[in-house]
């Protein structure tokens, strides 16, 4: 580009939001979130009464549908829904690392 | 019918931004400059401005940050601050500049802590000289109000989008009450064309981030090639060096619509046509070196003033051609660049540099944290100025002459104390 025509367009440095800015930020995960169907309350009521984990969920990666999922190339597993789950539906489960990702050591267990 | 108001700096400044229809006020009190924004608050308070929104915030820095995402949704913004207050914004001064948002702040110019003070000096506004504000200085009221409509017009031009500083000496400006010309609002609409800023935040259906991690090479992505942190400074770069253009566009409109011009509002000048000696100086330091120059005439020593308008950008070149002519020029700061000497001074040697002709330069500090400056004052260095020149003594850099000091008066004095018991 022409530097006079450069210095007028460049303002201030702006970003518009992209799926995977950051790369798969699925891989940062170290504990997997696990739904289970039968004690969440949107599926029971078959309608969307609860999807508390969709709402406090930081990364945006839970649906607000029957049932919620969670895009698991994004979700980098920090455990809000599982907390806020009030059905105590969602369960952390330690990664394994043949299963592509998350990279938990052996003794995260002892860690937590 | 335009009225006139007795009024002071900071009224005036209040009174600019009700006519500019400014969109989202924001500051925190602190003296010289609180009667600006209690002002302001005033007529938001008794509906004369109902599109204009106050925000009441905790402390300076919120003020800016308020400040700065509301004019990132496009709305027409204004604070004011003095002194340490301004020195509490400066992290966000820094934010505001680099996403090239157009607010126009109000600084009270004020002495900055330690030891505690609240009287003027220009101290606080050169310590955000390179923030990438522009600053702007007045020498009384009326040019305060004339001023901030300028600036509007200045800082949200297209090619400029810069913020703007501007400056009055706490006190002496800020509140001293003077005539001033308010002007009708339909007159004044006519003046300033409606904001359209570069980034409308507020605008959900182009979602967009304001300042990612930007980094130092252009970005790559598969739609474009954006530009990286270097360009961005560039830019800013470049359009400080267009908008003294800009300034002077500006200026000419609005002394063909009101009638009243500041110089070429880059610079102004007293009696310096002809002058084999000037003074340069900014704001209320320029306004009494008026008074010196007429009785330096009287003594037949050829005087004049040049009153610089515009700090930031430093207008070198331009100065090159108005002082070319003198033989010696003797510059008064009201600011220190410690550790080296007074700010303009330095500036001036700077801009002279390599240029064809140029006169002897001599810096002198006057005024720091309110002390009053007399004409003798100006007088004494005028005339030191001259006698070096005259001797041939070397342009001094890096050491500072102070004019008005009275460590002379100084009795029974150790060092220990300032105010005992029993002041």
């Amino acid at each position: 580009m022409d530097e006079e025509e450069a210095s007028l367009k460049i303002t201030a440095s702006k970003q518009v939001p992209v799926t995977g800015e950051a790369g798969k930020t699925g891989t940062w995960r170290t504990f997997r979130p696990v739904i289970n169907l039968d004690a969440c309350t949107v599926v029971k009521k078959q309608d969307l009464v609860c999807n508390l984990c969709w709402l406090y969920c930081p990364e945006g990666v839970v649906t607000r549908a029957i049932p919620p999922e969670i895009d698991l190339d994004y979700c980098k597993g920090d455990g809000i829904c599982a907390t806020e789950c009030p059905a105590n539906a969602i369960e952390m489960v330690r990664e394994k690392e043949d299963e592509g990702y998350g990279n938990a050591p052996e003794n995260m267990e002892e860690l937590t | 019918m335009p009225e006139q108001m007795i009024i002071s700096g900071n009224h005036a400044a209040a009174y600019a931004c009700k006519a500019a229809r400014v969109g989202v006020v924001a500051a925190y009190p602190i003296t010289p400059q609180s009667p600006v924004v209690e002002k302001i608050a005033y007529f938001v308070e008794h509906g004369d401005i109902p599109d204009t929104q106050f925000i009441r915030v905790e402390s300076e820095q919120s003020a800016i940050g308020a400040i700065i995402a509301a004019s990132a949704t496009g709305s027409r913004t204004f604070t004011a601050s003095s002194a340490n207050g301004l020195a509490f914004m400066n992290e966000q001064l820094a934010w505001a500049a680099g996403n090239r948002l157009p607010i126009v702040m109000c600084i009270a110019t004020r002495a900055l802590a330690a030891p505690w003070n609240v009287q003027t000096d220009h101290q606080d506004s050169m310590s955000v000289r390179d923030t990438g504000w522009l600053q702007l200085y007045c020498e009384d009221n009326q040019e305060i109000y004339d001023t901030v409509l300028q600036a509007y017009r200045i800082a949200e031009n297209p090619s400029v989008f810069l913020p703007t500083f501007v400056c009055y000496d706490g006190y002496i400006l800020s509140h001293t009450v003077m005539p001033v010309q308010v002007e009708d609002q339909d007159v004044v609409d006519e003046f300033m064309p409606p904001f359209n800023n570069h980034m409308h935040l507020a605008d959900t259906s182009t979602p967009i981030g304001m300042s990612p991690v930007t980094t130092p090479n252009p970005i790559l992505r598969p739609e474009a090639t954006a530009p990286g942190y270097f360009e961005f400074r560039w830019a800013m770069q470049k359009a400080h060096e267009r908008v003294l253009q800009t300034i002077q566009e500006v200026h000419a409109a609005f002394a063909e619509k009101f009638g009243r011009s500041y110089g070429n509002g880059i610079y102004k000048t007293y009696r310096a046509e002809d002058a084999g000696v000037l003074l340069l100086a900014m704001g209320s330091v320029a306004c009494e070196a008026r008074i010196a120059v007429d009785q330096l005439r009287a003594e037949g020593i050829n005087a004049g003033v040049v009153s610089l308008k515009v700090f930031r950008p430093f207008p070198g070149e331009i100065l090159r051609e108005v002082v070319k002519d003198a033989k010696t020029i003797a510059v008064f700061d009201r600011g220190v660049a410690y550790g080296y000497e007074g700010v303009l001074s330095c500036e001036l040697k700077a801009a002279l540099y390599g240029a064809q002709t140029h006169p002897y330069i001599k810096g002198f500090i006057v005024g720091i944290g309110g002390r009053d400056i007399y004409p003798e004052h100006f007088i004494q260095g005028v005339k030191q100025a001259i006698a070096a020149c005259d001797a041939g003594e070397p342009v001094t850099s890096g050491r500072t002459e102070w004019i008005g000091l009275h460590v002379d008066q100084l009795t029974n004095w150790e060092g220990r104390w300032n105010h005992g018991p029993n002041d």
